[in-house]
């Protein structure tokens, strides 16, 4: 049953997370990068193996014994075969790799060069992904919202162990390291949605550490922005306003922060503007209310070792605190 | 094949050299023969628990979201299956390979400290159930490369890690003893005559591989040593919250770790150089060059490390560099693989199972050795680092290095080993089996890492397009398995085969001088030598200058009751003196175990008992160190 939500949750939400789909400007040149070499590597190895068959298998003229003792005298011609294919060959091919791994090594680390990139925070927890707008102000988790078509700059830490972060669509990877900042330029082409992972292993739930990337087109991107500059409104609807109660007294607050209600805190991801978002539990399940209901009563059920403890609320309670969630637009 | 006539070894010899067949004279074994052999069993297992947590693992991850192991126990599994085969596995079975028959490649009796090859052997296995230990409290979780501060005291508070760190500290004092052992053997003990340019490759490949471990494995000693600290005493060497750093750990594990992947290596086609040439029935063209070329990757082997931190955030100048001296092994291995085809092509093939297994060796590490390059260029690693394309990348170059020619060379030296052949039908489907199964279960893994597949992943979701792939993998495990256990089967059978003759490949070495199996002095008389392949360019292994002959023929009659070898000059192979070496004792076991005390202690922290081992290590030191009687002195004459 948990299997086909969390089919869903890949199918519907985000693309699939492919090297080979690129869809930024990083990734594409990773992407014929690999295309060349891989071309090169066949051409070699399918030379070697043609003349490592042909060794097997030419015709012999001598007969089983008669050869043994010629070796030096032979040592003539292996000479050349060794330098043509033990040190020029290989010599031409990494020269050529030598040239192509510095230009694209600075392409990508320069990616685009703007005077003035949009910064994007992202720090790396077991295991999900806190991201801030330091410019803007604004603080949302495991969702990163990036304008289509221009260069995003990341500066990734960790507050634990190490992570890494990788959008396989939009380019290469970058470690988050406590006590190190790294950056990394990445520019999603078009509009879409993309999935990133930790590709570091950081603990029992590596395997789910994921997030998605919601690229859109400029002009969206800052009008999100700015709706998400300002605390969400307060909730009218009574089972709402029961929900917010119940999210300061059920203890949601020690670890969750939603913007004008609780505090600054990262224990867990902010939920300010939660109702916005895609997935629940770091990319892993579709943020519906029935998937909602199940996480906060027992989280340990669908992501076994995540840091959030199971909440015990009956029903009701469970169905007003998801109607609060569902304001925090 | 001139020179093989089977020696009958004279009685009075064979005894000076026996070991009693006494509980003590199996606890204070020495011989170089017995150790070697018992570190090939011991790793045989660790090679077959090693396999298991592989299997465990893969069929783990057969499907999205199975729960045949909880997150918790893949954790452990994929830990342990690094462990287990990294440093429980392959170093100390090559370390066997080489113990065994490097004495006997290059013309002697004994390696040259034989209680420090038997206490390299203690502390393997002493070490390998310490670490195993491990599944009776705690398991350590995180990975062969235990990566801070996932291992330090705040993220892995347990036991598991102490496990981990003390033990693997533990294991490197064997790889260690090894390493000093090999390299004062292959430069002072070979046969007179035995040039420095006439040395089996096999043996250029040790020596190499022999400098790599002194220089290399102390880095994780002292790495491991400023963790164990951090964790019992609370310094924060690590800690970057206070100003430790959590990338020093990677410069220091991958500081050995790198080299390390060269001492799995050059063992692996030193010993496919001697197969090929042997069953090519022709010296092993390019000798000089494939000399050179092994130093060389063993000077790079320690200037290339960073390669496997391209994605920390160093400064891409900095890592440019290391990624064009990782290209330049390209230019190492390719001179060794046309160093191989150039001997196929001069010679006249023999078909036997170590020369398919060195085959399939040979183009397994190829596939590996491109991926390998692709892996150098520095922005593919960006891409790639950390995903299953890498898995795929070094399981091919250690296979194919490695465990394939680790075959091959049990398959080859059998007859040496017990005196007995291994089925060759048994030894082909070996083969074909396994090479069929590890290419089903690792070709696969390049492309599911372009779609994105993370390592050290207990499951994934499914739909991300992984599922084929993945149960490809499993299912090329469990077919490598049935490979595996045939060789199992094929040693076991092989008690009961007939005797082999000394020489039954036809080869060229001097290890194929003597009996199957090798008699306790090895050899009668010890050999002189004027060539690479003595046996197929010599007439007689006899004849030398009159002095050295008259010296060597005193050695056959051990009148002293002494363990008596020679030594030779180091580039030469001149002649110099006659040497005894020590014989059997109980110390190096006691020392093992004494130091494992004193490692129990510092685990649980109770100190007493530390300090107790401590001083108890110290005083059999002591004892080992007392001067003693070299000679047997019941057998009085």
């Amino acid at each position: 049953m948990l299997n086909g939500r969390l089919e869903r949750v890949v199918a519907d939400v985000a693309e699939r997370p492919s090297s080979l789909t690129p869809q930024g400007p990083a990734a594409e040149s990773l992407a014929s990068l690999w295309w060349v070499m891989f071309w090169l590597a066949m051409a070699v190895f399918v030379a070697v193996m043609v003349l490592l068959a042909l060794s097997i298998v030419r015709r012999r003229d001598l007969p089983l014994e008669a050869d043994r003792f010629t070796g030096e005298t032979l040592a003539g011609g292996s000479n050349w075969l060794m330098l043509g294919g033990g040190v020029i060959l290989p010599t031409a091919v990494t020269l050529l790799l030598m040239v192509l791994m510095v230009t694209t090594g600075a392409d990508l680390r320069a990616l685009g060069n703007p005077s003035q990139p949009l910064v994007v925070e992202v720090t790396g927890y077991k295991f999900w992904w806190d991201v801030r707008y330091p410019d803007a102000g604004v603080r949302t988790g495991n969702e990163i919202q990036i304008p289509a078509g221009r260069p995003v700059e990341f500066h990734v830490t960790s507050a634990d162990v190490i992570h890494s972060f990788w959008v396989p669509q939009l380019g290469g990877k970058i470690d988050m390291t406590p006590g190190e900042v790294n950056t990394l330029r990445l520019q999603a082409d078009e509009p879409g949605v993309y999935r990133g992972l930790c590709t570091e292993y950081c603990g029992i739930q590596h395997a789910h550490m994921h997030f998605i990337v919601v690229a859109t087109p400029p002009d969206e991107f800052d009008a999100w922005l700015a709706e998400r500059v300002d605390p969400p409104e307060e909730p009218t609807e009574a089972l709402a306003q029961e929900g917010r109660e119940l999210f300061e007294r059920a203890q949601c607050v020690y670890c969750h922060t939603v913007d004008g209600v609780s505090p600054d805190v990262d224990l867990g991801p902010d939920l300010t503007h939660f109702a916005s978002r895609r997935t629940i539990g770091a990319g892993m399940l579709p943020n519906e209310p029935d998937n909602l209901a199940e996480w906060i009563l027992d989280p340990q059920a669908i992501k076994p070792g995540n840091r959030m403890p199971p909440t015990p609320l009956t029903d009701e309670e469970v169905q007003a605190l998801i109607a609060y969630l569902e304001t925090l637009e | 094949m001139s020179a093989t006539q089977p020696q009958a070894t004279s009685t009075d010899l064979e005894r000076v050299w026996a070991s009693p067949p006494t509980l003590q004279g199996w606890l204070g074994m020495v011989n170089h023969k017995a150790i070697g052999k018992r570190f090939l069993a011991t790793g045989l297992v660790f090679f077959l628990l090693g396999g298991l947590f592989a299997l465990l693992a893969r069929l783990q991850l057969a499907y999205p979201q199975l729960e045949i192991l909880d997150a918790q126990a893949y954790n452990e599994v994929f830990t342990m299956h690094g462990v287990t085969m990294a440093f429980l596995f392959i170093v100390p079975v090559l370390e066997g390979f080489a113990i065994f028959i490097l004495p006997l490649m290059v013309g002697t009796r004994d390696l040259p400290y034989p209680r420090l090859t038997a206490f390299g052997y203690w502390v393997y296995l002493m070490a390998g159930v310490f670490l195993f230990a491990s599944f009776l409290v705690e398991v350590p979780d995180g990975g062969w490369y235990a990566y801070v501060p996932f291992t330090g005291p705040d993220f892995s508070p347990g036991f598991g890690m102490d496990f981990w760190l003390l033990g693997v500290t533990f294991l490197e004092i064997s790889a260690i003893a090894a390493g000093i052992e090999i390299i004062a053997l292959l430069v002072k003990n070979r046969a007179p005559g035995m040039t420095i340019s006439r040395m089996p490759l096999f043996g250029w490949a040790m020596l190499v591989t022999g400098f790599i471990i002194l220089f290399a494995f102390p880095t994780l000693i002292v790495g491991s040593i400023l963790l164990e600290i951090d964790r019992k005493v609370g310094t924060v060497f690590y800690n970057p919250e206070v100003g430790g750093s959590a990338i020093l750990w990677q410069h220091m594990f991958w500081w050995f770790g790198h080299p390390d992947v060269y001492i799995w290596l050059l063992p692996g086609i030193g010993a496919v150089s001697m197969i090929i040439s042997t069953f090519a029935r022709t010296p092993l063209v390019g000798y000089t060059w494939v000399v050179a070329t092994t130093i060389v990757i063993g000077v790079l082997s320690f200037g290339v490390w960073v390669h496997h931190m391209f994605t920390v955030g160093l400064p891409l100048l900095t890592i440019s560099f290391f990624g064009g001296a990782s290209l330049v092994f390209a230019v190492a291995s390719g001179i060794q693989v046309f160093a191989w085809i150039a001997t196929l092509w001069r010679g006249t093939i023999v078909w036997s199972t170590p020369m398919l297994f060195s085959i399939g060796a040979v183009v397994t590490f190829i596939i590996g050795g491109l991926s390998g390059v692709t892996l150098g260029v520095v922005p593919f690693n960006w891409l790639a680092h950390d995903t299953y394309y890498v898995v795929a990348h070094f399981h091919y170059v250690v296979i194919g290095g490695t465990v394939l020619p680790m075959f091959a060379a049990a398959y080859y030296w059998w007859p040496k080993l017990t005196g007995r052949m291994l089925d060759e039908r048994l030894g082909k489907w070996n083969f074909w089996i396994a090479i069929v199964g590890l290419h089903l279960t690792f070709l696969p893994q390049h492309i599911v890492g372009f779609l994105g597949m993370p390592r050290r992943v207990y499951t994934f979701l499914p739909g991300l397009g992984w599922e084929p792939y993945n149960l490809a993998s499993t299912v090329g495990v469990l077919i490598s398995a049935v490979g595996v256990l045939l060789f199992v089967f094929a040693a076991i059978k092989s008690r009961w085969a007939p005797l082999a003759p000394p020489d039954p490949w036809g080869a060229g070495t001097l290890e194929w001088s003597t009996d199957s199996p090798v008699p306790n002095a090895n050899f009668e008389r010890l050999p002189i030598v004027h060539s690479r392949y003595p046996l197929w360019e010599q007439p007689s292994l006899e004849e030398g200058p009159e002095d050295w002959a008259r010296r060597l023929d005193t050695l056959t009659q051990p009148g002293h009751r002494m363990r008596e070898v020679v030594t030779t000059s180091e580039i030469d192979g001149d002649l110099q003196t006659i040497i005894t070496l020590p014989q059997q004792s109980q110390w190096p076991w006691l020392t093992s175990l004494m130091i494992t005390l004193a490692l129990v202690g510092v685990l649980f922290d109770a100190y007493w008992l530390a300090l107790a081992g401590v001083v108890a290590t110290v005083v059999c030191a002591l004892g080992w160190a007392w001067p003693g009687r070299d000679y047997d002195p019941i057998d009085e004459r």
